[in-house]
């Protein structure tokens, strides 16, 4: 099990991230819910199920979003 | 004439869809769709707030075990846009019945029918359950329904412009033809514009901005509520003809 850093671009925002391995990883280090939030890794939605199972690598770019507010 | 609203399957007591945008706070959205009596409400997809993570979320507001949301595609001007954030959308809630409009500019916010109707096609393919967001074009409207489009959804005017229902002829025409649900989307300003398009035989209303930006919007989700019942059975009911000259309502037998 490779633990680093990684450079990610998460909603438009480059940021470092200490010893993230997978997508699971990173929503937890974000303290967010994975229930209510949808994942896409460049361009490709993650499914909720394979959080755990899909490896984040240096440059990967990712889109986290979930509902707001709209008519 | 089944008492209820039927849309892919589902069924709706509630003809009335409210939008979750522009209200002062949640709160105040949550208690709008009450006294609306809404059972499905509109959502938009956006990224998260990464930065401030402690502003109120819609779920925790608006239950969406008892809100059906519907998921919309606002902001969307082509085809690939809107199926990316309705497939964000359908993994977010685990869904699949979703508002699609694709929008021309920002002046108008008026439907793209050529990329809407593209979407629709490429949607459908892919499982979704579509109700869409068009212009009141009935020709348009009927390739949206051949394409298996699950509502029909004509704007009544521009979207948050208030102006009602500026072409209640082709809003009347797309009822006829259409087999599916038909829902006034947009441009709604007051219940009377509500009743006007469940009179013409829509299946429904969705309105955000008439509630939201009403002085009281409780007390005009109340209003919309009867407005769209009162629409629905006038519309039930079978207006009187029109006539030019009066017909007294009282016998003329008897006059003293």
């Amino acid at each position: 099990m490779d633990v680093r850093d990684v450079e990610l671009i998460i909603n438009g925002e480059s940021a470092r991230y200490d010893g993230l391995r997978t997508v699971s990883d990173l929503v937890a280090a974000l303290g967010l819910e994975p229930k209510k939030l949808a994942v896409e890794l460049n361009r490709a939605i993650v499914p909720k199920s394979a959080y755990g199972a899909t490896p984040l690598s240096n440059g990967d770019t990712l889109e986290i979003v979930h509902f707001v507010g709209g008519g | 004439m089944s008492a209820s609203l039927v849309i892919a399957g589902r069924e709706f007591r509630s003809r009335l869809i409210i939008g979750t945008g522009k209200y002062k706070t949640y709160e105040e959205n949550a208690r709008a769709a009450e006294a609306a009596g809404a059972e499905m409400v509109t959502v938009a997809v956006r990224r998260v707030n990464l930065t401030d993570r402690d502003k109120p979320m819609l779920v925790d507001f608006l239950d969406p075990k008892k809100y059906v949301y519907l998921p919309n595609t606002a902001g969307c001007f082509t085809a690939d846009d809107a199926i990316r954030t309705l497939r964000l959308a359908r993994e977010a809630g685990g869904w699949s019945l979703v508002k699609l409009e694709v929008l021309a500019d920002q002046k108008t916010l008026y439907p793209e029918m050529e990329e809407t109707l593209k979407a629709a096609k490429l949607l459908i393919k892919d499982g979704f359950e579509v109700m869409v967001y068009c212009s009141d074009d009935p020709v348009y409207a009927r390739k949206l329904e051949d394409a298996g489009c699950a509502a029909i959804m004509p704007l009544g005017s521009l979207i948050g412009s208030g102006l009602g229902i500026l072409n209640p002829v082709n809003i009347r025409l797309i009822v006829e033809q259409s087999k599916v649900p038909v829902i006034v989307d947009a441009g709604v300003g007051t219940a009377s514009d509500a009743a006007v398009a469940m009179e013409l035989g829509c299946d429904g209303v969705l309105m955000n901005t008439a509630i939201a930006e009403a002085k009281d919007p409780i007390l005009m989700a109340s209003a919309m509520k009867h407005a769209v019942i009162a629409g629905r059975e006038a519309y039930l009911a079978g207006r009187m003809a029109k006539k030019r000259y009066a017909d007294p309502s009282s016998p003329l037998a008897g006059l003293i």
